[in-house]
């Protein structure tokens, strides 16, 4: 088994010539411009996302992934533009952002109307592994674990839409993989679309359905996944990672000097 | 024998370390003139009488009724001071056209020292308890209004945006996220508040009282009575001490969530 691999250059790229992604879209972008004064951060971007589908943004510093999050997740106006997202939304940031003066299970049901929200929070936060520190401090808890109670604090609202903004890039890397296990496993058992932004290769390979570049506020490729995760996954990750890695700019065999320079985001 | 001098060094570590020790010396120092007629009595009691008359005056209940009438003023001046205080760093904090409206005024009444009002008070609202209560009140707004105002403006904005993305409504936001984060900067204006009142407490005392701890150190004054001065001004020190002990507490209990104070 083979990955399907579509690449798109942006003249090409059409909602119509994607891949249709599966069920039924619930985000819809078309001809998505934002400035910020005389920048053009994001020009023309057409964007589709499937119900319960899985989109890593990939991309490096500056290329506008973070603005289109935060457009998606509404934090940002859209200024009469043809933008459709779902009401029930929730982001994921890299910092957990819980408030300080509130017990862990009080940042869970934040905003939860009705008188069972603890129970829900507690439910939320047993799915993450974390049953046992609703009554925690959040300035107690390691950065895992606060991300976990983010993600509980996510999840708990039900979303259609659940954004992640490179939510693991402060972890170390065994504390990263569990939480993409656990990402994986709330996926599948809540199937929100997931929209994460992330400039990490290898984490889009292990998570997405879809993979998206962006570059200069463009989408410059994208490829569909199909291979299932895990160990299959692993074998066409190499050849993968090369044309993301590539189409990112980077030469990664002959000039290994540009994977660092991606990572701090210049320019080759 | 090596068992006793470890026994004199730590006993010196302990004296030579000690904070108190300082004072007592002093407090000695000073018994000893009066007992040898050095310091005349006029001039400062010895601590022996000072205690001596705190100890009378506790017993007749004098100082207690002194007390009482003194911390009145300063409960109702602070309860109005700090309740204006707070109103207006709200509606200074949380709006653009409330800053613009209030900000302006509240860094004008800064510039004029409040004691300097005091005759502009006496020929308001006369030489009664209003002008007392009022010199007390209007010390007191601005230190909580500086210190709450600017705790609004400088609360976490990427918490503020969490709860955004949350869906939580403005006033949610205002109740979850800007009051509490807003809160240990409102105690730090509180505490400076007390101080402050106080301080203010002293001077307006000094306008025609007929009780109240100004009231007896005026009394003093005109029979110089140095002891009974020198027991209110032990007073006042231990007002200070117990304004300070009480935000304290309030802050331990409010602020539990500091990493300083959240056991390990």
């Amino acid at each position: 088994m083979d990955a399907r691999l579509n690449e798109f250059t942006v003249p090409q790229f059409t909602a119509v010539a994607a891949p249709p992604p599966p069920g039924e879209a619930v985000v819809s972008l078309r001809d998505f411009t934002r400035r910020f004064g005389e920048n053009t951060i994001i020009s023309g971007l057409d964007l589709e996302i499937g119900a319960g589908e899985f989109v890593v943004l990939l991309g490096r510093s500056g290329s506008g992934k973070t603005t289109l999050l935060r457009t998606l997740a509404g934090l940002d106006p859209v200024e009469g533009q043809d933008v459709t997202v779902p009401s029930s939304r929730a982001v994921v940031f890299q910092d957990a952002r819980l408030l300080p003066w509130k017990k862990v299970w009080r940042n869970v049901a934040l905003g939860l109307k009705g008188a069972d929200s603890r129970d829900a929070a507690q439910d939320a936060l047993q799915e993450v592994g974390l049953g046992h520190r609703l009554e925690a401090w959040p300035l107690t808890l390691s950065g895992g674990e606060a991300q976990r109670v983010a993600l509980a604090r996510a999840l708990v609202r039900e979303p259609q839409l659940l954004l992640l903004d490179e939510p693991f890039a402060a972890l170390d890397a065994l504390t990263r993989l569990r939480m993409h296990e656990l990402v994986l496993s709330l996926w599948r058992r809540h199937r929100p679309a997931v929209m994460m932004v992330t400039h990490d290769v290898d984490e889009a390979i292990a998570l997405a359905d879809r993979v998206i570049l962006l570059d200069g506020g463009r989408i410059v490729a994208q490829e569909r996944i199909t291979a299932a995760r895990g160990a299959e996954r692993a074998g066409i990750a190499a050849p993968l990672r090369q044309r993301l890695l590539s189409a990112l700019g980077g030469v990664v065999e002959e000039r290994p000097a540009d994977v660092v320079a991606l990572h701090a985001g210049a320019r080759p | 024998m090596s068992g006793l001098t470890q026994l004199t060094k730590s006993l010196g570590r302990t004296v030579g370390g000690a904070r108190w020790l300082s004072p007592l010396v002093l407090l000695a120092v000073l018994e000893a003139g009066s007992r040898a007629g050095l310091i005349p009595e006029r001039t400062l009691a010895a601590p022996s009488k000072v205690l001596a008359t705190l100890w009378s005056m506790i017993v007749s209940g004098e100082l207690a009724d002194n007390l009482w009438v003194s911390s009145l003023r300063i409960i109702a001046g602070l309860v109005i001071g700090v309740s204006v205080g707070v109103v207006l760093a709200l509606v200074a904090g949380l709006s653009r056209q409330g800053e613009v409206a209030v900000d302006p005024i509240m860094q004008i009444k800064r510039t004029i020292p409040t004691l300097a009002l005091t005759p502009l008070f006496i020929v308001w609202f006369g030489i009664g308890e209003t002008p007392k209560i009022a010199l007390i009140a209007f010390a007191s707004i601005f230190p909580v209004y500086l210190n709450l105002y600017s705790g609004i403006r400088g609360v976490d904005l990427r918490l503020l945006e969490g709860a955004r993305s949350l869906g939580l409504s403005r006033a949610a936001q205002v109740w979850h996220v800007i009051l509490p984060g807003a809160l240990p900067s409102l105690l730090v204006g509180l505490r400076y508040s007390l101080s402050i009142s106080v301080l203010v407490l002293v001077v307006a005392e000094q306008i025609n009282a007929s009780a109240g701890l100004g009231y007896l150190i005026n009394n003093a004054r005109d029979f110089m009575r140095t002891d009974i001065i020198l027991v209110c001004l032990m007073i006042y020190a231990g007002l200070g001490l117990a304004a300070d002990g009480l935000v304290r507490a309030i802050e331990r209990r409010a602020l539990v969530w500091r990493p300083e104070l959240v056991p390990a």
